[in-house]
This record gives C-alpha cells, structure tokens and sequence, in this order.
C-alpha cells in the first residue's frame, strides 16, 4: 500500500493551526479561564476579589438546593432521552412500514425540527398554559388542575413533554434510514426463521440499528443537558421561582442573571468534568459492545 | 475660479465646519421595551433636537438583568456605554464596584448642573445614594406597589378598597368572594410583600442600618411580622380570598385585566399600560398595612431603575452626560415621562407641574405612588442596599412559592430564605474585598 506523506514536516503543522486557533480561543481558554475563576470570590466589574480556593464548590455541595437541581437534571435528562429515542423509534418502524404516501407521513413527523427552540419553548406554554392551554383543558376535563409555574411537579412534566415532542423528529430521521440500511435479505431470511415480528425487530434489526443508536443516545443526551435551555427559559418566563430547573440553566441564573462569578464558574466546572465523565463512560463501555458493519 | 471649483471649495469648508462642530455621541443602554422604550426613544430625540453640541443614542438591551450584565460584560472589556440603567435589586452590585460610575452628584457639580438633592421627592432621594447620601445613581423610572381596584366589583360587593389588611380578611375579601371575584392577587412577593413590607411598617430589614454602611450585613428577614403575614396569606389563600399564579408578573395581572380578580397589587409604573389594555373602569389605594404591627404606617421604596455614569469615559463625554441629566430632569420631560408611563416624577417641581396642570383630576390612581412616596419617612424607609440581591429575591421567590403550594411551612421557609440569603451575603462582602 501507498503511503501518502507531506514532504515538509511543517506543512501538517500549519494546515492544521486555524483549526487549532479555534478551538484554543473558543474551548481551552475559556475552559481555563472558568477553572480559574472558580477559584475566587471577584467584584463582577473587576475590581475587587479574594481568592477562596474550593470554598465555591463546597458550597456548593452544602447547598440543599444545588443537589435538588442536580437530581432533577438526572430525571429530566434520562426521561427526555428515554422517550424521544423511543418514540423516534417507534415512528420509525412504523413509518417504515408504509407503502402509501409514505413521504407525507415522512415529512409531517420531520418538520417539528425546523421549529427552533424558543418557539418550541412558546408553543409548549401556549399548550400548557394556565388555564387557557389546550393540555391544561384536557387535564381538566378529567379533574386535574394543571398549573404550570405554580406547581413543581406540572411545570416538570410540562418541561420535560415539551423537550421529548422537540427532539422526536431528529431521532425519527435517523433511525428510518437506519432502517432502511438494514438489508432485506437478511430481514426476509429471518421471516423464514421466526415469524413473530416482536421477536425479528430485537433480534435482528434493533442490533444492526445499535450503531445508529448510540449516536443518538450520546446527542440525545447532550442535548437534554443543554440545548433545552431555551424551552426551560421560556416555560420558567426567566422567574425560576418554586419550579425546577437543570444545572445548566442554574449558571445561566446564578452567572448572568446574579452576575455571580465564582459560584457559576464552579458550577460550569462542575458540568464539565461530568461531560468529560459520560463522553469516557460511552466510549469505554457502550461502544465496545456495537459493531459497526 | 470656475464655477466647479467654487463649488468644491464650499463643499470643503461647509464639510470642515461640521467637523468643527461636531457633535458629541453618548450612549445609553436601558431596559425599557414596548411602550415604555418608545417613550425613552422620545426622550432622546428630543434631547438631541433640543440642542445641537450631544447627541445620544439609547439601546434597548433586554431585561434588567440581561441590561446590567451587558453592562458589566462592557465594561470588563473598556467598551461600556456612557449611561446604564441598573434596576433596584442591581444596585449593591453597581454602587459596590467604586470606580465603574462617577456618582451623579460629583457629575453634575463638575460639569456645572446645579444639584440639591432636596429637589427630589422624599421617597427617591437616598434609594442610589452612598451611607453619606450622597447620590451615585439618578434615579429614573421610579415605581412603589400600589393596590389597584375594579371600581364596578367593588362596588358589586358593597365594599370599598381596604386600607388595613385586617379590614382586607374580615369585611373586603370575604364580601368580594361572595360577588365572586378572586379578591386579590399580586405581582411580586420579594417586591411587595417583602421589601415594602419592610418599610411600609418599618421595620429594619437588614443589619449595617440596612446595608449601607458595612459589607458584613445579616438580613431580617425572620421577623415575627412578616412571618405572620404570609401566614395570613397561606391561609387566604387555602379560603378563596387570594390568588398566586407562579413568580411571572404577568400571570399574576391576569385576572385583574380579565376583570376576574377585583384588586391587584401592582406597580404604580403599571398605571399607564393598564389604562390602554383594559375597557372597565379601576382605580388605586396605597398598599395596605398591618394595624396590629403599626398604626402610623411609612412610605415605601422605590422600584423601577437608576441611571448610571459609567466612568473611564472623556470629559467631553461626561459634561454630555451630565447635560442629558439635566435635560432629563427638568420638570417638563419628568412630567412627560409620568404623564406616558406611570412612573413617579422624580422631583419636587415635576410634581407640582403635575398637579397644576390637573393631571390627577381625571385620574387619582395616577397619584397614588408619588403620595404613598410622600408619606412620612420612618427610620429604616430610606432604601436597602445588599449584595446578590437578585438571588436572594430568587431564594425569596423559592420559598415563598413552596410556602404558598404547601411545600414547606413558613417557619421553615423563612429559616431557609435567612440561611441562604446571609451565606450569599457573606460571600458578596468576599468580592468587594
């Protein structure tokens, strides 16, 4: 086999420095910086400040609260990638199995993804909202109040249905081409073999999808994490009050909103180094059980 | 010389001279959006049309807090704009970092504006100012909570607007539940029931005479008085005689604009959009208060937002702005802005311009702030001034909410609020260090 190789040793070098540029002045500086001023107790002006060593995130872990919020952010980020990679799932299937105007089917389950996620958030409290919103008639209809803003546990379910029905669409897309990769001869030679369908989709199409599958657990996850920060935003009207929040949408409120330095700066450490965890755990473990075609 | 070069030859010294009068640009970021940030925008055309040496140009940033971090993010990095306003619960923040605002009083007497902080109404004087009172931010939009009524409903129940909350539980609530209306509701509880609570039976609310004086301040917020006002609240609550729709403002205004809820405290800075949103007939009373905590009840703090001079800014820059102070200050455009929006006149003479031009004769709500601003001060109505402030009302919110839901008891909810808010204090006294 051929070899291709540069002929100056300073050519990978410099083909590769406005990439490296990049990423050292949007992710390892500001990383750094985070980690730095973590570290102190400063004026948000910048004039005053202490250096207090670990004390940011020792209160942070005293704080009742902060643990309230970390253990909301496991529940809402488990049951928002649970269930839209389930029900993109099950659509999928389903969608797959149409003959007739399949691509009517196709394009009205995909084109929730177009909606950005403010407006998502907006049409997510216009269903919810207190006492008006279609969702909140229908709970009433069977005796429950249903008030977001009010109750925990409603704004909750509010939030977190509200993310699920966003990110169906991108894990419906994906797993039908998954689908659709799957070859046929090898579906209609299990058909031979077993004719129970339940049975056919774990055994042999759901493991040729694992590897479409992980992929989307891993962005299913990240965005759970952070890019439903625009629908908390607009279903919480920027007043977190007694309602539930994730842990990133506390930087937003402890940093931007309180102008609190040292405390979100930990906190933003904190998120890291449990991405840095999970990015690790997938790899190690999850991965090594998928083969790749 | 032909005709061309004539021509030419204007065309440069007309173009010479406007450099040689060249105006100065001054920016000011502000919060005000909808119908109030196109007042601020009238504001500043009318400064500039008024004159021709400054011109301002006001930008619209966002929410307070979006507009104060702006601020700060701006300043960090030497960009920041010659005027900020920064809202109430800001004001530890931007009045701790000496060195971020050239106090409007210093402002004014270099460039040559008269000031007497006496001009000022006695409910805005000392809200911005330092321990000395000395004034460091220019107080703007100012509000006060204020007890709007639907004039129809109460009239429905036979009832008139309470003065005393006791007079609320026993013959106003209950009569106007029976008309079936929600009888009250409200739209800020750290604001309202908290803060003006504080001044309204006043009541010291931190330690430092408020927080002015030191940084090591403890709030007072586990004050038996309190405590047993949102007991109070709970309870009508659980009855039917009052609502609480979530921390959103605006949920909160709701059934008053629908006509649902008789009576909502708002604030006085409300009046002007009220008017233009609902077609029944209201008007205001001044916040209720306790007779069994004060028979003689005070004025209380202002709301709303300050205008700040940022520093590290020209001289020609500052004299600018301290001229923009001056312009926005007098008595017609304080008269104008009060007569668009709501917002208390800020000064003595505005006041009276107000008066005398029968603006309160068609509309007495409209007077209620600035007379609730004019009661007789007490001890500890001059203002508060603590650090992290916008997450201790966040903390406040918390508890008041869970309080309210029956979450938690009040005992344990105002335990929670004073641990969290004095370790947020603390941890503010840090950053000034």
């Amino acid at each position: 086999m051929k070899r291709a190789a540069f002929t100056h040793p300073w050519m990978p070098v410099l083909l590769l420095i406005p990439q490296l540029t990049i990423i050292v002045f949007f992710f390892y500086w500001p990383a750094v910086e985070a980690l730095r001023s973590s570290f102190y107790l400063q004026d948000p002006f910048g004039f005053g400040g202490t250096f207090v060593g670990l004390e940011n995130y020792f209160t942070l872990f005293q704080n009742k609260e902060y643990l309230r919020i970390s253990l909301f952010t496991v529940i809402f980020t488990l049951s928002v990638t649970f269930f839209s990679l389930a029900f993109g799932l099950v659509f999928a299937v389903k969608a797959d199995k149409v003959l007739r105007g399949a691509s009517t089917y196709k394009t009205m389950l995909m084109w929730v993804y177009a909606v950005a996620p403010p407006v998502a958030g907006l049409l997510g409290v216009s269903l919810f909202y207190q006492g008006h919103g279609l969702i909140t008639q229908i709970f009433a209809l069977f005796g429950y109040e249903f008030v977001v803003g009010v109750n925990y546990k409603d704004t909750a379910f509010a939030m977190i249905a509200v993310s699920i029905w966003k990110q169906v669409p991108i894990n419906f897309i994906f797993f039908l081409s998954g689908l659709q990769s799957v070859p046929r001869s090898i579906r209609e030679a299990a058909m031979i073999e077993n004719g129970s369908p339940f049975n056919r989709f774990w055994t042999i199409t759901f493991p040729l999808l694992a590897p479409t599958a992980f992929f989307l657990l891993i962005t299913n996850i990240t965005y759970s994490l952070f890019d439903t920060f625009g629908v908390i935003d607009v279903m919480l009207r920027s007043e977190p009050g007694n309602n539930p929040m994730t842990l990133t949408y506390k930087v937003y409120v402890d940093g931007f909103r309180g102008n609190e330095l040292g405390g979100s700066s930990a906190q933003s450490v904190i998120l890291m180094v449990l991405v840095l965890a999970l990015t690790v755990f997938q790899f190690r473990l999850i991965e090594r059980r998928i083969h790749y075609t | 010389m032909s005709l061309k070069k004539t021509l030419l030859a204007a065309t440069m010294v007309v173009s010479s001279s406007t450099l040689a009068f060249a105006e100065t640009n001054i920016t000011w970021w502000h919060a005000m959006g909808g119908s109030l940030g196109e007042t601020v925008n009238k504001i500043a055309a009318d400064f500039n049309a008024s004159q021709d040496k400054y011109e301002i140009t006001p930008v619209f940033k966002g929410t307070y807090e979006e507009t104060l971090t702006a601020g700060i993010a701006a300043f960090r990095a030497g960009e920041q704009p010659n005027v900020l306003q920064v809202f109430d619960a800001g004001a530890a923040t931007v009045i701790g970092a000496q060195g971020a605002t050239i106090p409007v009083q210093d402002l004014l007497s270099q460039n040559g504006v008269t000031f007497d902080i006496n001009d000022y109404i006695a409910g805005v004087r000392y809200f911005y100012a330092d321990a000395n009172g000395k004034m460091i931010g220019m107080p703007f939009n100012s509000s006060t909570p204020i007890m709007y009524f639907n004039t129809e409903a109460l009239a429905k129940a036979g009832v008139s607007a309470p003065a005393t909350w006791e007079e609320f539980a026993e013959t106003t609530a209950p009569a106007l539940k029976a008309a079936g209306y929600i009888p009250l509701t409200q739209s800020h509880l750290p604001w309202i029931f908290t803060e003006n609570f504080f001044s309204r039976h006043d009541i010291q609310f931190a330690s430092n005479d408020n927080g002015y004086t030191g940084s090591d301040t403890e709030i007072n917020i586990n004050h038996p008085a309190i405590k047993a006002h949102f007991t109070a609240l709970k309870e009508w609550k659980d009855a039917g005689l009052f609502e609480w729709l979530g921390t959103s403002w605006g949920d909160n205004a709701k059934p008053f604009e629908e006509g649902k809820a008789a009576m909502w405290l708002g604030s006085s800075g409300s009046f002007g959009g009220l008017t233009k949103k609902v077609d029944f007939e209201f008007s205001a009373t001044m916040l209720p208060y306790w007779q069994g905590v004060t028979e003689t009840p005070k004025q209380t703090f202002i709301g709303g937002a300050a205008l700040f001079a940022m520093s590290g800014k020209s001289d020609a820059e500052n004299k600018a702005t301290a001229e923009f102070f001056r312009y926005l200050t007098s008595a017609d455009v304080q008269y104008m802005w009060h007569q668009e929006t709501g917002y208390v006149p800020i000064t003595e003479a505005a006041y009276e311009l107000a008066k005398s031009d029968g603006h309160y004769d068609g509309a007495p709500a409209a007077e209620v702030g600035i007379q609730q601003l004019s009661l007789p001060a007490g001890e500890w109505t001059k203002g508060y001034r603590m650090g992290f402030y916008v997450q201790i009302r966040d903390v406040m919110n918390r508890e008041y909410g869970r309080i309210l839901t029956g979450e938690t008891t009040v005992e344990d909810g105002f335990a929670a609020i004073e641990a969290e808010a004095n370790k947020l204090l603390a941890r503010f006294a840090k950053t000034q260090g």
